[in-house]
């Protein structure tokens, strides 16, 4: 039996805020622009949604450049449920592209606004919506199945 | 444009659930009516069969929590530290994953959710999120008759 991923909660937070600056500056940005940032966007996404939180760039930012400064992490948590968040933010932003690019720029800013919303969240409250779903799947899964 | 008010519409949603959430979470409510005229009892219950774990003679604590959860760990510590406190309380954790017909059957949405029960499993209060001290002893208080 291997031991689950562990991840570094603050990381994931600060990853967080980098994803909301992304995102908002996406939502302001000029299309061409926009397209640019929220592909960059999914990238890192598909990195957490893969389980490579360790090839993430923001990830990588907060190893060399935050926690030295924060010292060690008091607890570390489960990856699964950031993993599946990550995915849930890949799938929002992968749709947002999509849609910017066929020039369905509302579908593609909505889409944008609601992964900024979950972004947000849990950068301020560290409230992650993804992860909380992840229960309200699980429970529904098996009884369709 | 549309973009500016995507973002401000973004920004004030987040503000709206996360003072939702900061006022809702913890907070126990009140479960079914407890009818006393009523001869059939049907209020939901929570035996020690479902629990695999014997009730509180007084009152039990059950957590619902998932492996990836990080509030129920201090759930976990406050509710372990108030049945310390409390005579007669137990405090039986659920692991929700592997537990989704009780999932299910209580409407469980989130971890941690904990129901209080009272001295026969009837659900009595139940809360979302992680509560704070108080939030439990005065649950516990509306579930443990007096005596």
């Amino acid at each position: 039996m291997t031991r689950p991923l562990q991840v570094d909660p603050r990381g994931l937070r600060f990853s967080a805020a980098l994803t909301s600056v992304v995102l908002a500056a996406a939502l302001l940005a000029p299309r061409p622009v926009a397209l640019v940032l929220l592909a960059a966007q999914a990238l890192v996404f598909a990195t957490g949604a893969s389980g490579r939180f360790d090839l993430s760039p923001y990830g990588r930012v907060f190893a060399r450049v935050v926690r030295p400064r924060l010292g060690a992490p008091s607890e570390l948590e489960d990856a699964r449920a950031p993993q599946f968040a990550q995915g849930v933010g890949l799938a929002f932003t992968l749709v947002a592209v999509v849609a910017l690019a066929a020039g369905l720029d509302v579908v593609g800013l909505v889409a944008t606004g609601f992964a900024l919303v979950a972004a947000l969240l849990n950068a301020v409250v560290g409230f992650c919506l993804g992860c909380e779903t992840y229960l309200v799947l699980r429970r529904l899964a098996p009884a369709r199945a | 444009m549309t973009g500016t008010w995507v973002l401000l519409g973004a920004l004030v949603a987040t503000a709206a659930v996360a003072l939702l959430l900061r006022r809702r979470d913890g907070r126990f409510a009140a479960t079914g009516v407890a009818a006393p005229a009523s001869p059939v009892d049907d209020r939901e219950r929570v035996d020690a069969a479902d629990l695999d774990s014997p009730l509180g003679e007084r009152a039990t604590l059950v957590q619902f929590s998932s492996s990836f959860c990080n509030p129920c760990r201090a759930t976990r510590v406050l509710l372990a530290d108030v049945v310390r406190s409390v005579p007669g309380v137990a405090h039986v954790e659920v692991d929700a994953e592997s537990n989704l017909e009780l999932v299910r059957r209580h409407r469980v949405l989130r971890t941690p959710t904990v129901l209080v029960l009272g001295p026969d499993g009837e659900v009595v209060q139940r809360a979302s999120g992680v509560p704070r001290r108080e939030q439990v002893l005065a649950a516990l208080a509306q579930a443990v008759p007096e005596d």
